[in-house]
């Protein structure tokens, strides 16, 4: 937690500007513009009421739903490992690191641990699907503010990343990979090696994605003091993720609250943060924590121990009666599955906890004030997925 | 050959109908060869894909396999829509994109009209688009459209001033508003008392490229000044109610208006359709002048659709701001700097 800094509170007191000027008895006539459910900016199907007084928003309402699958009903009727491969259409860009969290709580309640090289290689296959998601997004912001050419290249060079988790998983984006007790399958020959230069190949992309894109003076002038969001608002708003560390609060799962399971403390990295908290800021947070996660995956791969990769677990699962709730850091935000067993073949309950619809819940007080433009500055980089928010 | 055209002396019918011909032929081959070549080749080049490679050699019909398509589509008119506006306001932008190539000379001879004030013509007819533009996005009955026609009318008053004067700094040097005139000026110009290859005006007029450059990649909305059309904010603009040929009418003119602008920058900085060493009063350039031209406006192109592909795009307001508080004092600079040499040389 640090101190508000200047931009943060200049953006607070510009905000409360706009609440009196919107307050006043006498109002010219605006418009509603109804963004979505199919519009470019918002990746999906999502309808975003942005209330207009010319080009300036004096209010937006997203409107989500559109897309609900009804996957806590769903898992519900649903073993265990069915679960698994069902979770992974929630964030479908970081599809392993889905079923992560879900895996771990299960776990825990039957008391299972996996064995070390599963829980090295799980973690190696969650920082590669944090590099496939964060990759894209870095790519898919220059499309939203205009830059064609950065999409194109995210899209080619996310393929290293993709290539590896498919040829270790068998799966591109839906891995369904993870196992309660280990993991389905060893890795396969020769991956470590390929995986190294894949991931010197996302380090080049990020440098070069640094020099096309965010050192870009339009760039810069689209993205900086736009959507400035301080620390207090999004904490109280239940920011994560990079959102969160770009208003400057150092927390971040992996290191803070990392469940067993996962080995984030057999590696050296850092936790990025910035003080600014606007549409730049979360940019360079997720370009730097991109860097970072390749960085994890070369140390672990270097130190990767030998052994089994599955614990030994009953054939068939059955979760004794308890509560779990298990949280990690995904390449959106905080997720976590509080599962409840009544110890049956199926849960009695799961709640998800996904980032990006506690991350979406902000834009009413973000894009207050912005012009149109600003709006798609700020919902692209609030980084949302469909999939995230409505389940 | 080159004398059978020099005394090729036509009635005014016969001339008449050559240059209606012409023209018409010549508008949609170079937008198609612009969108041929920087959008798929070039553009796929830089992006590192391969881009389109089915139709044709190597993708090569690619455009008129997509011209076809448009063709074939139902033409379309919203529900809301002031109808006999909403199709008439393609025809408009198309319209002033014809008349930008009335004026355009490909060599002494080789063009529609010789004007003495060429300069004015063209920058004027190329700001009437803006008005096919406004009907577009108010006929439409759509707000994405209404803003988009909207932001197009306020970026022509920040784009149209700096290209103005821009080009002033061109028709003080060379002292005249023809644009042939403006292509003896540098053909038979000095550097220095060195006249080997002239006087081409990008050595000394380089700010005015460079701003004349920015302008007009405001005037064809492409990146970074495409607010007009940004797909991820107003998807696509006015054109977004728009199908079939009315909508391949827009593209044409877009292209063809990147051509006639990369052409106009050729002649008023590169030179135009003359090459150093051989006399501007040489039969050749009745053939030699049209291959000129089309090399240098490829060299300009080429840059303005390098700048279009990599950019992001800028705010309304910050366009603005960079054409009032930085393109605008910088051309007058440079008015004043090109007249006070001007008088003194």
């Amino acid at each position: 937690m640090t101190a508000v800094s200047d931009p943060q509170s200049v953006a607070a007191l510009a905000a409360e500007a706009v609440d009196n000027r919107i307050n006043l008895d006498f109002e010219t006539e605006g418009m509603t513009l109804n963004m979505g459910p199919q519009h470019p900016a918002t990746h999906g199907t999502m309808r975003i009421v942005a209330r207009l007084d010319g080009e300036q928003v004096i209010s937006a309402e997203p409107m989500c739903g559109y897309m609900h699958r009804g996957y806590e009903k769903l898992t519900e009727v649903r073993t265990y490992p069915q679960i698994n491969a069902l979770i992974n259409r929630i964030d479908w860009l970081g599809s392993f690191a889905n079923e992560v969290p879900f895996i771990l709580a299960a776990e825990k309640l039957m008391d299972v641990e996996a064995p070390p090289r599963a829980q090295w290689i799980r973690t190696i296959l969650f920082e590669m699907s944090r590099i496939a998601n964060i990759s894209l997004f870095l790519g898919d912001f220059g499309l939203q503010l205009g830059g064609m050419t950065a999409a194109f290249y995210a899209f080619r060079d996310r393929e290293w990343v993709l290539n590896q988790i498919e040829s270790a998983t068998g799966g591109r984006f839906h891995p369904n990979f993870d196992r309660i007790g280990g993991l389905k399958d060893d890795l396969p020959k020769g991956w470590i090696d390929s995986s190294h230069t894949a991931m010197d190949k996302l380090l080049a992309f990020c440098d070069e994605l640094e020099d096309l894109l965010v050192g870009n003076e339009i760039f810069q002038a689209r993205t900086r003091g736009i959507g400035v969001i301080p620390a207090e608002i999004a904490l109280s708003y239940g920011l994560s993720g990079a959102n969160l560390r770009a208003s400057g609060v150092d927390w971040d799962l992996r290191r803070d609250n990392c469940p067993p399971g996962l080995v984030y403390d057999k590696a050296d990295w850092k936790v990025w943060t910035h003080p600014d908290g606007d549409c730049f800021a979360r940019t360079w947070v997720r370009l730097q924590e991109t860097r970072e996660a390749a960085k994890i995956v070369k140390q672990l791969l270097d130190t990767i121990p030998s052994g089994p990769v599955m614990a030994k677990v009953p054939r068939i699962i059955k979760v004794p009666e308890g509560e779990a709730y298990v949280a990690t850091e995904n390449p959106l935000g905080e997720m976590g599955y509080y599962v409840v067993s009544k110890g049956d073949l199926v849960p009695f309950r799961v709640k998800i906890r996904s980032a990006s619809f506690n991350n979406v819940s902000i834009v009413p007080w973000v894009a207050r004030g912005a012009y149109v433009p600003d709006l798609v500055s700020i919902l692209g980089s609030l980084y949302f997925i469909l999939g995230d928010i409505d389940r | 050959m080159t004398l059978l055209l020099a005394s090729f002396d036509p009635p005014y019918w016969l001339s008449t109908l050559i240059k209606v011909v012409v023209v018409s032929a010549v508008v949609p081959t170079t937008a198609l060869i612009l969108g041929m070549v920087f959008l798929f080749k070039i553009m796929s080049w830089m992006q590192s894909r391969l881009g389109p490679q089915e139709a044709g050699p190597r993708g090569t019909l690619q455009l008129l396999a997509d011209g076809v398509k448009f063709l074939q589509k139902e033409d379309i008119a919203p529900n809301g829509a002031d109808r006999w506006v909403f199709k008439v306001a393609p025809l408009v932008v198309l319209m002033s994109t014809l008349l930008l190539y009335v004026a355009l000379p490909a060599s002494m001879r080789l063009v529609v009209a010789d004007l003495d004030v060429g300069v004015f013509f063209v920058l004027a007819i190329s700001s009437l688009s803006v008005i096919g533009v406004l009907m577009a996005g108010w006929a439409s009955a759509n707000k994405y459209s209404l803003m988009g026609a909207l932001r197009a009318a306020g970026q022509l008053i920040a784009y149209e001033l700096p290209m103005v004067l821009a080009v002033v700094g061109v028709v003080i040097q060379a002292g005249t508003m023809s644009l042939n005139g403006i292509v003896f000026a540098q053909a038979d110009g000095a550097i220095f008392g060195w006249g080997g290859i002239g006087n081409p005006y990008i050595l000394t007029q380089f700010v005015g490229f460079f701003i004349f450059i920015a302008a007009v990649q405001a005037e064809l909305t492409q990146p970074p000044f495409d607010m007009p059309v940004a797909e991820s904010e107003i998807v696509s603009g006015y054109q977004v109610e728009y199908t079939g040929f009315r909508f391949l009418i827009f593209f044409l003119a877009e292209f063809a208006t990147a051509f006639a602008f990369a052409a106009i920058a050729a002649v008023l900085f590169l030179g135009g359709w003359a090459v150093p060493w051989l006399p501007t009063s040489s039969d050749w350039y009745y053939v030699l002048g049209p291959i000129v031209l089309f090399a240098k406006v490829m060299m300009v192109a080429f840059i303005i659709f390098w700048v279009r592909f990599t950019y992001p795009r800028f705010r309304e307001d910050q366009l603005q701001s960079l054409a009032w508080k930085v393109l605008i004092p910088l051309a007058l600079v440079n008015i004043v700097v090109t007249a006070a040499l001007k008088v003194v040389l």
